[in-house]
């Protein structure tokens, strides 16, 4: 039986690593290499890796570090942030990233997805959508947050895979860095709309919440960072808890 | 000297670096000679099957490969190129494999994309891995069950999760992204 996947996200600036709480005031929560292989041993399930400052100039940077990433640890792991075009995906996959996970550009430029995925196969293409609930609807937000669209989360991730994604990095803009679980009724919209993995983000604080999003809803994964990184919870414990649940983890 | 097979698709910065975690040497390469004489060949691939069918045969690799004598280990599209063919661009594929690659059922989430369990294991690659260990798969395509499969996967329906001719290795899911049980997977067949 195919596993839910518990993902852990690094959220990476200047080489090492950081958590946002709500996108803003940034804490310092380790070296990034450290922290994955430290993933890898507790049974995480794959990676992502989030560069939230990324610029022209710091994409050679990026590259350096994925390179360094893919020679120490031997899971999946997927890469993004400020990917703008196809050679700033060809050179992070050619890195050695397995996936490559796009969000404002995609939104701008929709036959993005086709160019990567038409290359390097539309597994690697990863469409992560930050929404934020308003007015009666979820609305997609880009650059990290701070810029507001009219665009259904919903609408936006059935077109995404139209266009040739091969997975969708879902996050809760009300959600991230509460802690008080993961939005469900976003997640499960999204899911029931598309017929390509869902991954969960943003909110999880608590053991049940990953009970939560996968019993209510057909996530493939759940994301989560702050509570990985500071080991508020354990991989191996909430593993365990899952397995309890009767939900198939690895 | 283990020679990866050096093509236009795919991820093969992953299966080099994992063989140099495991402590051999490797060389990325699309020249006939080096991987006639290389000591183990590996397949690698994740791409288009009509894409990456179309490089071979420019290359003359389709002639190549399906002659080598040494064991050969095809990974991902590289298990699906030895099939007979596949239904991805309608592609006529190597034919080492008596099994054709399918596309799994619309309505479902696709790609099989995860950690998933192997069974009926049975081959020499799969020593010290036990029944219902869980490696990585990310694929859209499958090979049908047949007189080669050598471990088989459940997702949606049962498929060849790995598969064996003569020389000729394949597994479906990714021994270099499988974590441990992966490693000991390529380790089991860079010793045959």
């Amino acid at each position: 039986m195919l596993k839910k996947r518990i993902i852990p996200c690094l959220d990476i600036k200047d080489g090492t690593t950081v958590k946002g709480v709500n996108f803003i005031n940034i804490i310092n929560a380790g070296d990034p290499v450290e922290l994955a292989k430290r993933y890898v041993d507790e049974g995480a399930d794959e990676l992502v890796f989030l560069d939230i400052t990324a610029t022209v100039e710091k994409r050679k940077t990026l590259a350096m570090l994925v390179s360094k990433i893919a020679k120490e640890i031997n899971i999946p792991f997927t890469v993004g942030g400020g990917i703008q075009s196809w050679e700033d995906a060809a050179i992070l996959i050619k890195a050695g990233a397995d996936k490559i996970s796009i969000n404002s550009a995609a939104v701008r430029n929709l036959e993005l997805i086709n160019e990567i995925a038409s290359v390097f196969g539309r597994q690697c293409v990863v469409v992560a959508i930050d929404a934020k609930f308003k007015h009666g609807n979820y609305i997609v937000y880009l650059n990290g947050g701070r810029t507001e669209t009219d665009i259904d989360a919903i609408d936006w991730a059935i077109k995404a895979e139209k266009a040739g994604a091969g997975e969708i990095l879902l996050t809760s803009m009300d959600a991230d860095g509460t802690k008080n679980g993961f939005e469900l009724e976003l997640t499960r919209r999204v899911c029931e709309s598309v017929n390509i993995p869902v991954i969960a983000s943003g909110g999880a604080g608590k053991d049940e919440h990953f009970k939560d999003v996968f019993l209510k809803t057909t996530a493939s994964g759940a994301l989560a960072a702050s509570i990985f990184h500071f080991n508020e919870i354990p991989i191996p414990e909430l593993k365990n808890y899952l397995k309890q649940k009767k939900i198939p983890v690895r | 000297m283990i020679a990866i097979v050096k093509y236009n698709a795919g991820n093969i910065t992953s299966v080099k670096n994992a063989v140099e975690r495991l402590g051999y040497q490797c060389i990325v390469t699309d020249d006939s000679e080096t991987l006639k004489n290389a000591s183990k060949v590996i397949f690698p691939g994740v791409g288009e099957a009509g894409f990456a069918m179309k490089y071979l045969k420019s290359k003359n690799l389709d002639i190549v490969i399906k002659s080598l004598k040494q064991p050969v280990l095809g990974i991902c599209l590289g298990l699906q190129l030895l099939c007979s063919s596949s239904e991805e661009s309608n592609t006529e594929c190597l034919g080492v494999f008596d099994a054709d690659v399918k596309l799994f059922p619309k309505n479902e989430i696709i790609p099989h994309m995860g950690w998933n369990s192997i069974e009926s294991l049975d081959s020499e690659v799969f020593n010290n891995i036990s029944e219902n260990s869980n490696v990585y798969f990310v694929h859209s395509y499958y090979a049908e069950l047949c007189a080669n499969t050598i471990a088989i996967c459940n997702y949606i329906l049962p498929f060849s999760a790995s598969m064996q001719k003569d020389n000729f290795y394949a597994t479906q899911f990714h021994p270099k992204k499988s974590a441990e049980i992966g490693e000991k997977i390529l380790k089991n067949f860079l010793k045959l």
